[in-house]
């Protein structure tokens, strides 16, 4: 297998106008892996996947994907890649049927292996038995299978999916990621941008974009790793007026509900006596708490990324 | 460019088209409905006008003057009237359009050579005025001149003969059904392709097809062909309709008839897609179609003569493709000439068609800034 990054990027900028909606984000994605982009909306997330994939000319900074340079080579690389847009973007009024042969004419899968590509592809992604129907009527699990198929119609050695699943049920979206996986088992490097937590606990790896920025970078469990320590509940009889104590204190980076119990994260570099001191101090609130450490997630990982100052970066 | 691709995205098209049941129903009543209306309901050459007469001599020469003014079917009484005032008021009242008046003098003022009789006319529609007007051409005396009687007033003879080729009758239809050919296919093809790009930029389908190896080239050209042979459908519509029901002749080659219906197709489709590389929406899209279309109804000579229009006018009707398809498809259906007569207009849709297609290439961007 190649060593090489499947994606090499330095510098990447995209203006808007005033907006900079990419600032200077640089990221080396390896092969055969799942890797992330984690941000909120307006992150920058789908702008970084089209400048990727040539569809947007960035304003400055180098990219290179599979050993191409783009946006010059774009039109090489566009035979290598596949591409699942944010919104369905297929044709509602073409049958499963006829999309999926459109795209494989489009992608010049070879005649002689086109009927037995689509078969496979619609055994597989279960959609054989909708064939004819029109693709504007399924329901959001089925829409997506489809713009997966025919993302990789062409066997892609790279897939970009920007926001896959965000409109679509739990269920739906555990079985999309069975699809993922398999396409990563046969080699293939996935980029998949999200905001849903549990989708980028999935990834192999990881990057945290906020507000254009490259805030974090790393597997999983290196990111929460980092944190250790840091998380606690907080059980206390008025969760809402506790939170309400903490909120605004300096060595609290965040504090959110999470059913009866409070979610802490603590600056970094807090002692031991940290649950003591907090607890000391709701009980001059006039409330009764007990702090617990909880292990890390990425929820705080976000909340410690993108808080201000949070970040060992210049201000 | 690769052939395979084109025939998907033609394909594409096709299928798409078929399951719009609405669009599909309004490529064949379009032309029928335009037919009609247009056939039917405009007639620059009036003829039944409402009209009153006011026969205040009762001689047998203004009995007669009356009837040679019926005769020529211009006119159609359908009120009575005994003075002047009767019919302006009747004229007020828009009862009619016409009034003749005969006064009570008719034959002295016949002899002395003042005016005999009197035709009033609702002016306020020009057409309608146009046609009156012919009324006041029919000879006040219809004995023929006497040769040996030199005191007898001589009326006018005509010193210039005018002789009407290819439409004696002066019939509007075969004037109207072959530019309608122009004025319909202008309507439906550039709205048609002027959409078709934006619709699928709107619905998003576009960031999926610029992510592949698919062509500018192939794109557009797949997109245009199949309306090409819905142009081409329409035009065998009108003309078999313009010919049943209107007995409109198509004196010269079929073959060139439907040439120079596939200029202005191409044209017209050249320039639905330079408007769709530009419009962001398909509401824009529709307006810039609209932007185009007027002009072309009101300048190309469809409506109003060409010659009659202001220099200025004529040059941007120059700029319009349906100004020259009018001039080859009339001289081809009525003069019974060939397209090679009319080269000049037929030239000027081809660098129409090559200028249109290259601008839409070369703007449309495989890109989405």
């Amino acid at each position: 297998m190649n060593d090489a990054p499947a994606i090499h990027v330095r510098g990447l900028s995209k203006r808007f106008g005033q907006l900079l909606a990419v600032d200077h984000v640089g990221l080396d994605v390896p092969r055969g892996r799942v890797y992330g982009f984690l941000g909120p909306n307006g992150s920058g997330k789908s702008t970084t996947i089209r400048m990727l994939c040539g569809l947007l000319t960035p304003t400055e900074g180098e990219i290179e994907v599979l050993g191409l340079r783009v946006p010059q080579e774009a039109e090489a690389l566009r035979r290598r890649i596949g591409y699942m847009t944010q919104s369905f973007s297929l044709f509602a009024d073409l049958t499963v049927g006829e999309n999926l042969e459109f795209i494989a004419e489009i992608l010049g899968v070879p005649r002689e292996r086109k009927r037995a590509r689509i078969a496979e592809l619609m055994d597989r992604y279960r959609l054989a038995d909708r064939r004819q129907q029109l693709a504007g009527t399924m329901s959001g699990g089925q829409k997506q299978r489809l713009a997966l198929a025919c993302a990789v119609m062409h066997e892609p050695e790279l897939l970009f999916l920007d926001e896959p699943t965000s409109a679509v049920d739990p269920e739906s979206r555990r079985e999309f990621w069975e699809a993922l996986f398999e396409l990563t088992d046969a080699g293939t490097t996935l980029l998949v941008s999200t905001h849903l937590m549990d989708e980028a606990e999935r990834c192999h790896r990881l990057a945290i974009l906020d507000r254009g920025q490259l805030v974090a970078d790393g597997t999983p469990g290196a990111l929460t790793g980092a944190l250790e320590g840091r998380a606690f509940l907080v059980e206390s009889d008025d969760p809402r007026r506790a939170q309400h104590a903490l909120s605004g204190a300096p060595d609290v980076l965040g504090v959110a509900q999470v059913g009866h119990a409070l979610r802490l994260l603590a600056d970094a570099g807090q002692g031991d006596g940290f649950a003591a001191a907090v607890e000391q101090r709701l009980r001059e609130a006039g409330q009764v708490a007990r702090l617990r450490p909880t292990p890390p997630n990425l929820e705080d990982v976000f909340v410690a990324a993108t808080h201000p100052g949070g970040q060992e970066r210049a201000a | 460019m690769n052939g395979r691709r084109l025939w998907a995205i033609m394909q594409k098209e096709i299928r798409q088209l078929r399951r719009d049941r609405i669009t599909l129903a309004m490529i064949m009543l379009m032309p029928i409905l335009q037919l009609v209306l247009f056939g039917y309901a405009i007639n620059l050459n009036l003829r039944g006008l409402d009209a009153a007469i006011a026969d205040q001599a009762q001689t047998s020469a203004s009995r007669a003057l009356v009837m040679d003014m019926l005769a020529t079917g211009v006119i159609r009484p359908v009120a009575t009237a005994r003075t002047p005032e009767e019919v302006v008021d009747l004229i007020r009242r828009g009862r009619i359009n016409v009034g003749v008046v005969i006064p009570p003098g008719f034959e002295a003022r016949k002899l002395d050579g003042r005016p005999a009789a009197q035709v009033l006319v609702d002016g306020s529609d020009a057409t309608v005025a146009g046609a009156a007007a012919q009324l006041a051409q029919t000879p006040v005396d219809s004995r023929l001149p006497d040769a040996h009687a030199p005191y007898a007033s001589t009326p006018p003879v005509p010193r210039i003969v005018v002789t009407s080729f290819y439409n004696p009758e002066r019939r509007s239809a075969i004037n109207i059904v072959p530019g309608l050919i122009g004025v319909i296919l202008t309507m439906t093809m550039v709205l048609f392709t002027a959409i078709a790009i934006v619709r699928e930029r709107e619905r998003g389908n576009m960031e999926l097809l610029i992510a592949t190896p698919l062509t500018s080239t192939e794109l557009m050209l797949g997109k245009v062909l199949p309306y090409v042979l819905i142009g081409l459908v329409q035009t065998t519509v009108i003309l078999a309709l313009g010919r049943w029901l209107f007995d409109v002749p198509i004196r010269g080659g079929l073959l060139d008839v439907y040439l120079a219906a596939l200029l202005l197709i191409a044209s017209n489709l050249t320039l639905g897609l330079l408007i769709s590389s530009r419009a962001q929406s398909q509401f824009q899209a529709m307006q810039m179609t609209f932007f185009i279309f007027l002009p072309s109804i009101l300048l190309s000579g469809f409506m109003f003569p060409f010659s009659g229009m202001p220099r200025l006018a004529q040059w941007i009707a120059e700029l319009l493709p349906l100004t020259h398809f009018l001039r080859l498809i009339r001289g081809v259906m009525l003069r019974n000439a060939g397209l090679l007569d009319l080269w000049g207009d037929a030239l000027a849709l081809v660098v129409f068609i090559a200028v249109m297609m290259a601008g839409a290439i070369l703007r449309f961007r495989k890109r989405l800034d």
